[in-house]
């Protein structure tokens, strides 16, 4: 981090600004595959726009105490967390707010944060199916935890820095270089894990409504539900630019902004559309079987990349 | 046996002295601990007309169902999901709990038993919230209007925006009645919330009048 100004918080405001809009638009998109998949004509597109702005137009609201209010504060700090402390192009200022040497150990306690916060929140409501969803989803995300983690750790020792600057340089000169085709089995173990964390089925048992109603949120309204909302456009991208960042060499500055957003948009969305295809392809786990499986396949391969990493680097 | 139980149900309601795991002796009033029974108050529009054309606009566009069905007109409510009719494409989309969700759908008769868990599910939605009365039963009580256990007009007991006619109504009626709910909406004409906060007194009189066991607080936030 070379020094502090105020432009960064002004940089790190319009980050978010802009990763709101790209979230809600790629919502949008993401609801219409799913539903043409289904043979239906599915939401318009702007929906998403319709459903954030009406939530933070509700008149009446209720709390239930101050971890009430802080639970989706903290689910917002995750995704805003993220997204302001990763790099989403390289070298560009506006888009670098807050990175700096460790950002990588940090970012990955703000993957957890979100999860804590509606621990918290949801406990507070007093609601018994918020209190059930919550122990679901905790048990999910430390499973799945497990294998992203091993998988950062396997690509720092194999690029030496737990920087992600660093990590992008190091994978910058050709499509070879990313880290996809350098440490295959430590991406592998990372996107097994990322089906986890976009709470879209076979892992969705927490959130789904058909499930324990609405998951952690069930006692949440109004302008509450509204942050999470927020936070619910915002994190997914914010964890895909992370991967992309990782695991497929970043986006680098090109000389035209043009075919750098071109590239960003690209790489984000077809990294997103991972977890829509597994989405759309298959039935929803139950929580016990979806924990039997990160603790099964995605942890083995993400051991196998830590150890395949200490061994060649 | 079934009145034994009712008995105790009510003891569960009462003031008690619980011990905590510690050893340390309070009082427990459930009526007062667990719900908060505060009157409901009167959310006026958004002084500035623009804004809260929009907002109306907004909500009008994105319609949260409450998935609650109570008679059997609310078999209808389902289809509109299928690929069929996919009400999705108008902007409709069902919650699983009342907190979440902006318009209630009475599918069909009230009987007196539905009719506390429709008082106390309308009154924990927030924000402008509507309601469509689906099916005869809702407008007059239909065949069932001299019945012993269901209420003949619902909207003395809670406010209704748009009826639907029919025993049953096909979905197209439902989702028609969704549009006449959107136009009523943006014209800012659908203030249920606020009719029902300024006459509180009369709702609740008419409500106690049918449920007999009134075994919850007034107003169930
Ligand atoms: S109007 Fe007919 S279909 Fe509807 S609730 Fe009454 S009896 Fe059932």
């Amino acid at each position: 981090m070379d020094g502090f100004s105020y432009n960064k918080i002004l940089f790190a405001a319009l980050t978010i600004f802009f990763t709101i809009n790209y979230g809600l638009i790629l919502q949008g998109i993401i609801g219409k595959i799913y539903a043409r998949v289904g043979r239906r004509i599915g939401i318009r597109l702007f929906q998403p726009y319709f459903n954030i702005i009406r939530q933070w137009a509700t008149r009446s609201a209720i709390s239930h105490g101050v971890m009430y209010y802080l639970g989706p504060v903290f689910r917002f700090t995750g995704g805003a967390g993220i997204l302001i402390f990763t790099p989403l192009i390289l070298d560009a200022p506006l888009f670098n707010s807050f990175t700096y040497a460790g950002d990588v150990v940090l970012v990955s306690y703000f993957i957890f944060l979100g999860t804590l916060g509606m621990a918290l929140g949801g406990g507070e409501a007093g609601h018994p199916y918020s209190a059930i969803a919550v122990t679901r989803g905790l048990a999910q995300t430390a499973a799945f935890e497990i294998s992203l983690m091993l998988a950062i750790y396997s690509i720092a020792v194999q690029y030496n820095t737990i920087s992600i600057t660093e990590i992008i340089r190091a994978q910058q000169g050709g499509v070879l270089n990313w880290t996809l085709f350098t440490n295959p089995i430590a991406t592998a173990a990372a996107m097994l894990a990322f089906l986890g964390s976009m709470m879209r089925s076979p892992f969705d048992v927490v959130l789904a409504p058909q499930e324990i109603p609405v998951g952690p949120p069930t006692e949440y309204q109004s302008q509450f539900l509204a942050m999470l909302m927020t936070n619910r456009t915002i994190f997914p991208v914010a964890k895909t630019v992370l991967y992309v960042n990782l695991f497929f060499g970043g986006v680098a500055l090109y000389d035209s902004y043009l075919l750098t957003f071109v590239v960003f948009f690209l790489k984000t969305f077809f990294v997103y559309l991972w977890s829509v295809f597994v989405g759309v392809s298959f039935p929803r786990f139950r929580v016990d079987q979806s924990i039997r499986f990160f603790i099964k396949w995605p942890l083995l391969i993400g051991v196998i990349a830590v150890v395949a990493a200490n061994i060649r680097y | 046996m079934a009145k034994m139980n009712y008995k105790k149900r009510w003891a569960d309601l009462e003031k008690r002295i619980v011990v905590s795991p510690e050893g340390e002796e309070f009082e427990v009033d459930p009526m007062q601990d667990y719900f908060c029974d505060a009157k409901p108050r009167v959310h006026p529009p958004n002084k500035i007309a623009p804004l809260e054309k929009f907002a109306n606009w907004c909500r009008a566009e994105s319609i949260y169902i409450l998935g609650f069905g109570t008679g059997c007109g609310a078999i209808e409510m389902r289809p509109l999901s299928s690929a069929m009719y996919d009400a999705y494409r108008f902007g409709v989309n069902w919650r699983a709990t009342p907190r979440q969700a902006t318009v209630f759908v009475i599918g069909g008769y009230a009987s007196v038993k539905t009719m506390k868990r429709i008082v106390r599910s309308y009154e924990q939605m927030q924000g402008p919230k509507f309601v469509l009365g689906l099916c005869s039963c809702t407008i007059n009580g239909g065949m069932y209007w001299d019945s012993y256990n269901t209420v003949n007009r619902l909207d003395h007991y809670i406010p209704v925006d748009v009826y639907i006619t029919g025993c049953m109504p096909r979905p197209e009626a439902l989702l028609d009645a969704i549009d006449q709910l959107k136009k009523r909406i943006k014209s800012g004409r659908a203030e249920g919330q606020n009719k029902y906060a300024e006459n509180f007194e009369w709702y609740k009189a008419n409500q106690k009048k049918i449920i007999k066991n009134w075994d919850m607080p007034d107003y169930s936030w």
